[in-house]
C-alpha cells in the first residue's frame, strides 16, 4: 500500500516538474523573442519551411475532408430533406473546426517532429553549448525565431486551406451530387461570418505557437543518443497533438456564440 | 579553480577541483572516463553551474557571475569540442566566422576572406569555406573547428579531445596546429585529453583529475616519475593498477 502511494507521489511530482519546466521554457522562449537581436534569417528560413513547404500537405488534407464531408452531411440531411444545406455545413465546419485543427495535427506531425529532431540532435553533438561559447544564446537563435514562425505561418496555411476545403466540397456538391453551381456557392457564402474566418484563423495561431514550442522544448531537453533525439521526436508530435485538441475545445469555449 | 564542487542529483561529479593556469600557459587536464573533466571545463565556461568553490579568470569570479558578465568573459574564450559541433545547416566560411557575424563586426565579403585565410593557416585549401561539416572527414573538421576558435584571436583557448578519434598522423598534424595557434596569439590554453603522445606535445603542465578531486599537477616533464600509482598507471597505459574499469563505470553511475 505504502509502495503504491509512492508511485503515485512520485508520478504527481514528476508531472509537476514537467509542468515547471514548460512553463519556465515557454516564459524565456516569449521573452527572448521580443529582445534584440533577431536573427532574421532564421526566422525567413522557418517561415519557408513551415509556411511553404507545408502547403501541400494541408492542401491535401483540407481537400479530402471538404470532400467526404459534403458526402458524409448530404446523406445525413438527405434523411430530413435537409439536401441544401449541404454547402453552409461545409464551409463552417471547415473554417472554424476541420481546417485548423486538420492543418494544425498535420503541421505537428511533420513540422514538430523536424524541430525536435534537429534541436536535439544540435543538443546531442553540443552545438547548443557550441553557440553558447560563440556569445549566442541558443533561446534567440533556435527557439524565438521557429515560434514566431509556426505562429505567424499557422493562420495563412489554415486560410489557404478553408478555401481547398471548401473547393473539395463545391467539386463533390457539383460534379457528384448534382448541385447547381451557382446555388451552391450562395448558399456557402450566405451564412459565412467574418468571425467564422478569424476563429478558425486564432485556433491556428495558438496551434502553431503549441507546435513550435514543443518542438523546441522536446529537442532542447534531448537525451543522449540517437535514442534520445527519437524519443524527443515522438514527444513532440504526442505531447503538440494533444495540446492541440485541449486547446482547440478551450479556444472554441471562449468564442462561442 | 578553487575547491570546485559539482553535483548531478546525488552524484558528487566534482569534489573540490583546484587548478591554477598563469597566463599563456599549457595545461592539459587528464583522466579517465567519466572522472569529472569536461565537466570541469564547462563549469569554467558557466555552461554548467558550479555548486560551491571559486573559478576566477584575471581575478573576476565566474561562478556567481550575472549573465552579461558571463557572456562578456566568455568573449574571451575561444573552445572546440570533442566532436567538432561544427553547425550542420552552416556552411564552413558561416562556421569559423559564426561569432565574429553575431557581433555585426564584418561584412560578408570580409568574413569569407577572414574564414579562408584562417583555414588555410591550419593546412585546409580555400575552397573548402563553401563546403558544409557534413563533406569534410573528421581531421578536416577538427581543423574547422580549431579555425572557429581561434578566428577572433581569443585569450584562452580550451580544447575537449582535440585528437579523439583520429588517426596518429592526423592526431599530430591537430597537435602541432594547435601549438602554433596557442604561441601565434599569445594564448592560454587548457586541454582535455585522453590522448598522452598529445599530452605531451602540447601541455607545460599537466593536472590528474581523479574520483572529482585533482591527485596530482605538475609539469609535463615529470609525469612518469609522481609516484602515484593512479597517475603512473593512466600515463602509461596498464591495465593491472588501481584505476579499474568497475570503478569507472561506478563513476560514471551504471
Amino acid at each position: 500500500m505504502i509502495a503504491f502511494l509512492q508511485n503515485i507521489g512520485r508520478t504527481s511530482l514528476a508531472f509537476l516538474a514537467a509542468i515547471g519546466r514548460i512553463a519556465l521554457f515557454t516564459a524565456a522562449a516569449i521573452r527572448w523573442t521580443f529582445v534584440p537581436p533577431f536573427y532574421l534569417r532564421q526566422l525567413g528560413r522557418q517561415i519557408l519551411d513551415i509556411g511553404y513547404f507545408s502547403l501541400p500537405v494541408v492542401g491535401l488534407t483540407t481537400l479530402f475532408s471538404g470532400m467526404v464531408l459534403a458526402l458524409q452531411s448530404y446523406t445525413g440531411f438527405a434523411r430530413f430533406s435537409a439536401e441544401d444545406t449541404v454547402a453552409t455545413v461545409v464551409v463552417l465546419s471547415v473554417t472554424r473546426e476541420l481546417g485548423p485543427v486538420l492543418a494544425g495535427l498535420m503541421v505537428a506531425g511533420r513540422i514538430g517532429a523536424s524541430m525536435a529532431a534537429e534541436i536535439g540532435t544540435m543538443r546531442v553533438t553540443d552545438q547548443i553549448d557550441a553557440l553558447d561559447t560563440l556569445s549566442t544564446r541558443p533561446m534567440q537563435y533556435l527557439v524565438a525565431p521557429r515560434i514566431v514562425a509556426g505562429t505567424i505561418c499557422l493562420p495563412f496555411l489554415v486560410l489557404v486551406g478553408d478555401l481547398i476545403g471548401v473547393f473539395g466540397g463545391y467539386l463533390v456538391g457539383v460534379y457528384r451530387l448534382g448541385f447547381n453551381p451557382s446555388v451552391y456557392l450562395s448558399r456557402t457564402l450566405e451564412f459565412l461570418e467574418f468571425s467564422d474566418v478569424t476563429l478558425g484563423l486564432i485556433k491556428a495561431a495558438v496551434f502553431g505557437f503549441l507546435i513550435a514550442l514543443m518542438g523546441c522544448y522536446h529537442g532542447y531537453h534531448s537525451g543522449r543518443g540517437a535514442e534520445g533525439v527519437g524519443r524527443a521526436t515522438t514527444n513532440a508530435v504526442v505531447s503538440s497533438s494533444i495540446l492541440i485538441l485541449i486547446a482547440n475545445y478551450i479556444v472554441t469555449a471562449l468564442f462561442f456564440g | 579553480m578553487s575547491g570546485v564542487t559539482k553535483s548531478f542529483g546525488d552524484k558528487q561529479v566534482l569534489r573540490g577541483i583546484d587548478i591554477e593556469v598563469a597566463a599563456e600557459e599549457s595545461l592539459a587536464i587528464i583522466g579517465t572516463s567519466g572522472c569529472g573533466k569536461s565537466v570541469t571545463l564547462k563549469c569554467l565556461l558557466g555552461l554548467l553551474r558550479a555548486d560551491g568553490g571559486s573559478i576566477k579568470v584575471d581575478g573576476q569570479e565566474m561562478i556567481h557571475a550575472g549573465r552579461h558578465q558571463l557572456e562578456a568573459m566568455r568573449r574571451r574564450f575561444g573552445m572546440t569540442f570533442q566532436f567538432g559541433a561544427l553547425f550542420d545547416s552552416l556552411p564552413i566560411w558561416e562556421n569559423v566566422t559564426f561569432r565574429l557575424r553575431q557581433q555585426q563586426t564584418m561584412t560578408r565579403q570580409q568574413a569569407r576572406d577572414l574564414a579562408a585565410e584562417t583555414i588555410t593557416q591550419l593546412g585546409l585549401a580555400a575552397h573548402v569555406i563553401d563546403q558544409y561539416p557534413a563533406e569534410l572527414s573528421g581531421g578536416m573538421q577538427k581543423r574547422v573547428a580549431l579555425a572557429r576558435a581561434i578566428a577572433d584571436k581569443p585569450e584562452i583557448l580550451l580544447f575537449d579531445e582535440p585528437t579523439s578519434g583520429l588517426d596518429p598522423i592526423t592526431g599530430g598534424v591537430i597537435d602541432r596546429l594547435i601549438l602554433d595557434s596557442v604561441r601565434r596569439l599569445g594564448a592560454t590554453a587548457l586541454t582535455i585529453s585522453h590522448d598522452m603522445a598529445s599530452v605531451r606535445r602540447i601541455a607545460d603542465k599537466v593536472a590528474m583529475v581523479h574520483n572529482g578531486v585533482i591527485i596530482w599537477c605538475g609539469p609535463a616533464e615529470e609525469m612518469d616519475d609522481t609516484g602515484i600509482p593512479e597517475v603512473h598507471q593512466f600515463v602509461h597505459g596498464l591495465a593491472d593498477g588501481p584505476l579499474t574499469l568497475a570503478a569507472q563505470a561506478e563513476a560514471r553511475g551504471h
